[in-house]
């Protein structure tokens, strides 16, 4: 029987969230790795009982963890993220160099093919690369010597190189982004890089066309259409149709175009889904009121989804790794909260249901459909 | 691994001594022990050496990989002393490598 996987990171620990297709009943495992931050996890589209996990804390420092049962049981693999070279610096807050150092991997991106190769997107911003199972990590970095580097700053969040999209046939085109440096894309296979921001906006640089500085926040594609993607920005929210060569506005009538999170569709390319957010000074929904915004047209025209969701006193956020789609027949959607909410709509966003409600705040979500 | 909690035996001469190492709780549950362990060496570098030897999952958990320095929101103690800012090179006290007393390996009180 098809279901679901969805795997949560939070605050505190990991949980599996479990269900057949019809997404009402839940199962839940965990917390894993308690009283850790996890980042991310995500599955292997090549062998879905391999699953990523980023551990991490104040304390100790990086983890990587690797299931090979679904989730079931855990073992640390390699977490040694040591810098190509002498790294170098980028811009502080303050504008002054700052040494690149190795914080922590907000992103895990398997490979579509490979079980054994898995990239890491890390903080400070760099790419990294196993391609044995997790024991080793390379970094590939033609991304951090990218000649804009030096001149890279760190959001409020830190500098992370938070989305990996790989294209879905052509393994030698990798997209990334960086907060708050902007979008990257390979058509090497990670090893030299161009910054694609162009038509990207951003309040307080004072050059329009700046190639970098842009505070990206995630990306999104369909795999039938790779050189389609979404972006939300800092503020607003983006489109483009060259694979990133150019951007165009595409906030339409949305209420805010600040938010955190982007995600398309599983069968429709141009059904695209976000969560407004008040301001990038108050990060809390609008009105007290947590909605996702549907478009079925690719951006522009944009509809609040508001069935099952909390519509008053709701002051929680969604953050950029917190929503997921699955590809059953009827696409579900998910998000999780800060509050430790996370959501399930089984079909396409018109109605929502609390698979959880009070797990730890809740940093990323993702799905894995299973046949 | 079995946790290692066999009774302390004193060093033959010229060996490095069995060093009693209590571990935090996160870094007990990485490395699947409980209790004390016991690992060889006279210097807090030879003792976390030891330990990722043995416990390749506290690799980069105790110290910085990069740097070799401990981690900010570790410490460690032995006979009622902070033996944080201490060389790692310095020899451990002499009831610890009597192994009459462990050393302490603690997470840091931070944070909520």
């Amino acid at each position: 029987m098809a279901g679901v996987r969805v795997l949560v990171g939070t605050r505190k620990g990991a949980f599996v969230l479990t269900s057949d297709e019809r997404r009402r009943d839940w199962q839940v495992a965990g917390p894993f790795f308690a009283g850790w931050e996890v980042y991310h996890l995500k599955g292997s589209p090549a062998d879905p009982d391999r699953i990523w996990a980023s551990q991490s804390g104040g304390w100790f420092g990086q983890v990587v963890q690797r299931s090979d049962d679904g989730g079931r049981t855990w073992a640390p693999v390699g977490n040694d993220f040591t810098y190509d070279g002498v790294p170098g610096t980028h811009q502080w807050y303050d504008g002054t160099p700052h040494p690149w150092e190795f914080a922590r991997v907000w992103h895990l991106e398997p490979s579509l093919t490979d079980p054994d190769t898995v990239y890491a997107g890390v903080e400070d911003a760099a790419l990294f690369r196993s391609t044995d199972g997790g024991g080793s990590w390379t970094e590939l970095s033609g991304l951090r010597t990218h000649g804009s580097g030096p001149h890279w700053q760190p959001g409020a969040g830190g500098m992370c190189l938070h989305t990996i999209l790989l294209h879905p046939t052509d393994a030698s085109r990798i997209f990334t982004a960086i907060s708050a440096a902007g979008a990257f894309r390979s058509d090497d296979g990670g090893a030299s890089w161009a910054a694609i921001n162009k038509g990207l906006q951003s309040e307080g640089i004072p050059d329009p066309d700046a190639e970098v500085g842009h505070c990206v926040h995630n990306l999104a594609m369909h795999p039938s259409r790779p050189d389609t993607l979404f972006m939300q920005k800092h503020w607003d929210v983006m489109r483009s149709d060259d694979a990133g060569g150019s951007w165009h506005e595409v906030s339409g009538d949305l209420p805010t175009d600040f938010g955190f999170p982007i995600d398309v569709h599983a069968h429709e390319p141009d059904t695209v889904y976000v969560v407004p957010i008040t301001s990038d000074s108050v990060h809390v929904p609008p009105d007290g009121r947590l909605r996702v915004y549907r478009s079925r047209t690719g951006g522009g025209e944009w509809e609040p989804l508001t069935r099952g969701l909390p519509q008053e006193h709701c002051y929680v956020n969604v953050l950029r790794d917190a929503m997921a789609v699955d590809r059953l027949d009827d696409c579900g959607v998910y998000v999780g909260t800060t509050g430790g909410q996370v959501y399930c709509s089984p079909d396409g966003g018109d109605s929502w249901a609390a698979v959880v409600r009070d797990l730890p705040a809740v940093l990323s979500v993702e799905v894995q459909t299973l046949a | 691994m079995t946790p290692s909690t066999a009774p302390h035996v004193p060093p033959a001469p010229g060996a490095r001594p069995a060093t009693r190492v209590v571990l935090p709780y996160h870094l007990r549950a990485l490395a699947q022990v409980g209790g004390e362990v016991v690992v060889t060496g006279s210097t807090q570098r030879e003792v976390v050496d030891a330990l990722e030897a043995r416990y390749p999952a506290l690799r980069g958990t105790i110290r910085d990989p990069v740097t070799g320095r401990r981690r900010a929101f570790v410490r460690v103690f032995a006979c009622r002393e902070d033996l944080s800012h201490d060389s790692p090179d310095d020899p451990l006290p002499e009831p610890v490598l009597r192994g009459q007393e462990p050393l302490l390996v603690v997470g840091a009180m931070a944070g909520g």
